[in-house]
């Protein structure tokens, strides 16, 4: 009993005094120590009912998705599902590439490359975020940044994708170039099996 | 709902809110000052008991609908989706299953203890046929929960149950096709049992609101059937009740969770987790042993009409015993008579029980019949005549009486309420 905090609270210190005087009780003691038991007994059964929310084993076996490269011609945009989600995955032309790569870090809203696969704060060169040594591959998770809308591809003014919710545009690398949206596309977890065969997740 | 509330808010805002909706005040009266009898013992904590288990197997099966899917192609699969896959899903699965074992054992003592006590007579006529009520609705629930893992069981035993129906002349095989919404148990019957299992635990919940409100009204019953008649047959509801209702669900639950993590399947049947098929019936089929002593006394009538008639019987009959019931005196603890072929009649039910998970051939069969006979001679003929030709003890003349001695009955309470019921 914290017999300090009452103080002043209009005649109440008395009775709290009383309490104090008194000291603890071995019924104090079982009181504490049975209500600790049904508080960490409670807890205990409500931990499942929590758990159970999560993603559950079926789901997790469907983390991994592998794409065939081999059948995505120059220019094509094709997409994929990766976790429920839309993945774009984008073989670039030389054109998008020399875009990309000539936009200055300064020109972009997010300087972030956002890429799974390298550190967090790595920047949002076109390096950063095409492919490991296949540079004309661009895969990255086809969610807007904004509110989880699909963008659409090979539209807008910078080349590359065009919300339709809310007017964010992203250029040839998937970086985000007018707002609202306040990221660049996500660029998923991914690595090349083989230079036709990358394996997301 | 019963007497004044003797609840005060202190708090500006409290008093606020209580003189607009006198909540807290209802909740105070109902669970904290309200007046119970100073001698209930541990069968009454089975009230108690009976309302976590309604709220445990809710909580239970909203869960498992997340998880679950209404389909014949796919129920089974995603029964055992839930039992794999799902974060502790085989804990939560086996609580609803086994959570629905233990409401049925739970609610047969509950109402052993109130047929004992004489629970049932004036002014508890309605209080009684309420949960006669919510039993029924129970029976139901169970039943369509039972057919929603589409296992052999499942399907055959919703074949059977749903079969019965078609006993009725003219107008059965109708209902039948009706009740399937089609020509066999199917995916149309899934879906609204699925539909109708969500719905009925609310139902129930709604009719132990009318219950619990109808207790409150009468006051409660005790051992000795003698109404309080003082300040001093009384103590509050909180903390005396609340803190024996906790043991008592404590311990019920030690008893839960033996079955929950030891036996998990000992109630069911293996042939359940077997798809259903269709066409080709499980060589024995048993319902679950809930319902065992009215299978019993369905397959102990040699007619298909009949038997199902009888079953029904058993329990419409619970409704009457209010009035079948002629005695003057409440309790069965000051009637000798009474209080032993009360004992003959549960070996009777439990009996039944045991027969119905029998084959229905030879003795088994003869044994079902004579108890068949007995039960219904128990209420139709035994607990009128009793009423009558019975001699009963002397009934305590209070129940302070009755618990400190004649003597001490008079001298002053130490314990008491300030707001006594006075009611009859």
């Amino acid at each position: 009993m914290a017999g300090a905090a009452v103080t002043g609270s209009r005649g109440k210190e008395t009775i709290v005094a009383a309490t104090e005087t008194a000291g603890t009780t071995r019924r104090d003691f079982l009181y504490i120590a049975t209500g600790a038991m049904g508080a960490v007994g409670a807890a205990a059964l409500v931990w499942p009912f929590v758990s159970q929310l999560q993603p559950d084993a079926s789901v997790l076996a469907m983390s991994t998705t592998e794409v065939d490269l081999s059948q995505v011609a120059e220019g094509q945009m094709v997409t994929v599902k990766w976790r429920g989600k839309p993945v774009f995955v984008w073989n670039r032309t030389p054109k998008d590439i020399a875009e990309a790569k000539a936009t200055e870090l300064s020109a972009l809203l997010d300087p972030v490359a956002r890429n799974a696969n390298l550190a967090a704060d790595a920047p949002a060169t076109d390096e950063n975020r095409a492919g490991i040594d296949h540079e004309k591959w661009l895969v990255v998770v086809g969610i807007c940044t904004h509110l989880g809308c699909v963008p659409i591809g090979h539209a807008g003014e910078y080349d590359g994708w065009f919300c339709p919710c809310h007017g964010s545009e992203y250029d040839s690398a998937g970086r985000v170039r007018r707002g609202p949206a306040p990221e660049n596309l996500a660029v998923p977890p991914y690595n090349f099996v083989s230079d036709t065969k990358i394996s997301i997740g | 709902m019963s007497g004044h509330s003797t609840f005060e808010p202190k708090h500006p805002a409290l008093k606020w809110f209580e003189s607009r909706l006198p909540l807290v005040g209802l909740i105070h009266s109902s669970f904290v000052a309200y007046p119970t009898p100073r001698n209930l013992n541990y069968w009454w904590t089975f009230g108690g008991i009976l309302s976590l288990m309604l709220v445990c197997q809710i909580v239970s099966g909203v869960v498992l609908v997340m998880h679950y899917t209404p389909h014949i192609t796919l129920a089974f699969d995603s029964v055992e989706h839930i039992m794999r896959d799902v974060s502790y899903g085989w804990l939560i699965r086996y609580i609803h299953s086994n959570g629905a074992s233990m409401f049925f054992i739970a609610v047969y003592i509950h109402m052993f203890r109130g047929l004992y006590y004489g629970s049932y007579k004036a002014p508890r006529e309605v209080l009684w046929i309420l949960g006669c009520i919510i039993y029924l609705l129970m029976m139901a629930t169970a039943f369509m929960g039972y057919v929603l893992p589409w296992g052999q069981m499942s399907f055959w035993g919703a074949t059977v149950i749903t079969n019965l129906f078609s006993a009725f002349p003219v107008v059965g095989p109708t209902i039948v096709e009706w009740l399937w919404g089609g020509f066999s148990v199917d995916n149309a019957t899934l879906n609204r049992f699925f539909s109708l299992h969500y719905l009925l635990p609310f139902m129930i919940a709604g009719v132990v609101v009318l219950h619990v409100w109808a207790l409150h009204v009468v006051g409660q019953n005790n051992p000795t059937g003698v109404e309080p008649k003082s300040a001093k047959d009384t103590v509050p509801f909180t903390p005396y009740a609340t803190i024996k209702d906790a043991f008592g669900m404590v311990c019920f639950l030690i008893f839960f969770a033996w079955f929950l993590f030891y036996i998990p399947n000992y109630l069911g049947h293996a042939d359940n987790y077997i798809p259903a098929n269709p066409l080709v019936t499980p060589a024995h089929i048993v319902p679950e042993w809930y319902y065992l002593p009215f299978y019993a006394m369905l397959r102990a009538v040699p007619d298909k009409l009949g038997g199902v008639l009888t079953m029904f019987g058993a329990i419409i009959v619970l409704f009457f015993v209010p009035w079948l019931d002629t005695s003057k005196v409440r309790s069965g603890v000051y009637r000798p008579l009474f209080k032993q072929f009360f004992w003959i009649w549960i070996v009777v039910c439990v009996g039944l029980g045991w027969l119905g998970s029998k084959p229905a051939e030879g003795g088994y069969v003869i044994a079902g019949r004579i108890l068949t006979i007995y039960y219904f001679a128990h209420f139709l003929i035994i607990l009128p005549l009793l009423g009558l030709f019975e001699k009963p003890k002397a009934v305590p003349a209070s129940i302070t009486e009755a618990v400190l001695g004649k003597n001490k009955g008079a001298a002053p309470a130490s314990a008491g309420v300030s707001a006594p019921q006075t009611k009859g």
